[in-house]
């Protein structure tokens, strides 16, 4: 696409991208390229000099276990948070999309949780399921079952996929909605006149429609569940326990600031980098030209 | 929607079990949030001898108060309005830039357009936390730590913004262009009376999302902000648990959670119209 109609000129445009060009410059591509140049060498102790290890970083990284490990945690949060929050959303969407009075004001009340932010949406979940004072905890406790998500993997994991979902409900609901509105009411009265119940109506005309719907959201969740989560993850776990909810973007995160491995945490984000790219590219190429935040 | 009803919406049982089931989708999501509050309203002891009530008592005033003012680190007053600076500058400065990339790319031809094109473009696809350690090290040069500017400018380096209004430049018609050069007006001329106001709803839009994604930033403010007189809201909330074994302020700690809430909030449900406009435009 090409506009026929310009404007003369070659200065002016220069100026007016210039803002644009500095800043990305200076916080994107430098620090793209740092990463990058970083991922080839490991500093020493002290900071001084830097050794290069060619692609030593990288050898490193895919034989350490807690690497892999991260990438199957990082897998199994991912399939868990976009299941949990299109599930939860797809019925809400259900139920709303059968209502004809009404269902601007569940809408209201449902995209609440959008606004909270990942890492007050942790807070809100730790303090439910705290080991001390949480009220889900204490009463699970009542049933005779010991919560403990501190030291339990398991339960750790559960608990930052149900946070991390919850207000990813309210998006994924927006776009059921909206896709539930856009199936001509025609098809469905034609089904429900040849006598098909909701759940047949549901799985042989509804589902197929809502497709191209459910696929844009999957991979949207994943991409969701890969960078924004990490103030959940930061808040409930930090990690823990044993590394059981370390994601890759948190083993950035930790590896680069906290254990200060600046070799690894660059390669790190190298092979993200790559990941992203594929993600962007089945992004890009099966749904067209949706950008995602 | 009026005239959605066909023979397919039911009358009693059903109709009422859908509202049933709506109802219990809107308190399963809502509970999280109504116990933040009723944890911002009592006093410490209820809470650390469970189970909390589930019902708000009379601290509210006590609580929030003590938050804004003197909070656990700093006043979340102060925090409150590092955010709100944050998410502005964010907002507005992804805007203005945007903007006016969008612009030149568009309606000029010169050398070395496609380029600037792909290079935008490129940064689409690499949010943040991927180059987070090079980014730090890039605002620590500069001596960004601990500053608005710090907060700021390493977030607007995207270029979504700048393909949403690429998007929209594109539809607007060329005659407008062209009646505009006919009548001798310059580009930017062209820009601020024509092109400017065509876009208020865009910008709107977007604003409202840009908004919520500066207010919500966690990891970024985290690691540029040391100082407590600096944290965000959202990301001081973390720095008020103890390190120790003690019990948290819980009932300050949820009041902060609730304030720290509130404006995204605010924003989403008061311009819901243009927040689903805004959703919709950027995944286009």
């Amino acid at each position: 696409m090409e506009k026929r109609v310009t404007f003369k000129g070659w200065l002016l445009p220069l100026i007016l991208l210039t803002p644009q060009i500095i800043v990305t410059a200076v916080f994107f591509f430098y620090p793209a390229g740092q990463a990058v140049w970083q991922s080839l060498f490991i500093p020493d102790p002290f900071g001084l000099r830097s050794q290069f290890v060619g692609l030593g970083n990288f050898e490193y990284l895919l034989g350490d276990p807690y690497y892999r490990a991260s990438f199957v945690t990082t897998a199994v949060f991912s399939t868990l948070v976009t299941l949990v929050s299109m599930g939860m959303a797809l019925w809400l969407a259900l139920l709303a999309d059968r209502l004809i009075k009404g269902s601007g004001v569940y809408r209201t009340l449902l995209i609440w949780p959008y606004a909270v932010a990942p890492a007050v949406a942790g807070v809100l979940w730790l303090f439910m399921f705290n080991t001390r004072v949480g009220v889900v905890s204490w009463y699970l406790g009542l049933l005779g079952y010991d919560w403990n998500h501190v030291l339990n993997g398991s339960e750790a994991m559960g608990l930052v996929v149900v946070a991390s979902s919850w207000g990813r409900i309210s998006y994924n609901f927006l776009f059921f909605l909206a896709g539930l509105q856009a199936i001509p009411r025609s098809v469905i009265e034609a089904a429900a006149i040849d006598g098909a119940h909701f759940w047949t109506r549901f799985r042989t005309i509804v589902f197929p429609l809502l497709s191209p719907t459910t696929f844009f959201l999957l991979v949207v969740n994943v991409v969701y569940a890969f960078f924004e989560t990490f103030g959940v993850i930061h808040t409930i776990t930090g990690g823990g326990p044993q590394q059981s909810t370390t994601t890759l973007v948190y083993k950035v995160f930790s590896d680069g600031f906290v254990s200060q491995d600046l070799g690894s945490s660059a390669a790190q984000s190298v092979i993200l980098l790559v990941v992203v790219g594929a993600l962007t590219i089945v992004q890009f190429k099966f749904i067209e030209r949706r950008v995602h935040y | 929607m009026a005239q959605r009803s066909g023979m397919v919406e039911k009358r009693g049982l059903s109709h009422w079990l859908v509202h049933l089931g709506m109802i219990l989708g809107v308190v399963i999501i809502f509970f999280p949030i109504w116990l933040a509050f009723v944890a911002s309203t009592v006093t410490q002891s209820d809470i650390i001898s469970p189970p909390m009530p589930l019902w708000p008592g009379d601290q509210f005033f006590e609580n929030y108060s003590k938050a804004l003012v003197s909070g656990i680190n700093a006043p979340v007053g102060r925090m409150l309005l590092n955010s709100t600076i944050m998410a502005l500058g964010i907002a507005l400065g992804k805007i203005v830039i945007s903007i006016l990339s969008a612009f030149a790319i568009v309606y000029f031809r010169f050398p070395g357009r496609k380029l600037f094109f792909w290079l935008i473009f490129l940064t689409l696809m690499l949010p943040v936390e991927v180059r987070i350690v090079p980014t730090y090290q890039v605002a620590a040069n500069f001596g960004l730590l601990n500053s608005y500017s710090g907060l700021i400018f390493p977030l607007i380096a995207s270029a979504t913004a700048t393909f949403l209004f690429r998007q929209f430049f594109m539809t607007v018609p060329d005659e407008l262009a062209e009646a505009a050069r006919v009548d001798g007006a310059s580009a930017m001329r062209f820009f601020w009376d024509i092109l400017l106001p065509m876009s208020r709803t865009n910008m709107a839009a977007l604003f409202v999302i840009l908004f919520i994604y500066g207010w919500n930033q966690y990891l970024w403010p985290l690691l540029i902000t040391t100082d407590p007189e600096m944290n965000t809201i959202v990301m001081g909330i973390k720095q008020m648990f103890p390190s120790g074994d003690d019990f948290a302020d819980w009932p300050v700690i949820m009041a902060t959670s609730i304030l720290a809430m509130l404006p995204p909030v605010i924003v989403v449900v008061g311009m819901q119209k243009l927040f689903i406009r805004g959703l919709v435009d950027s995944e286009k």
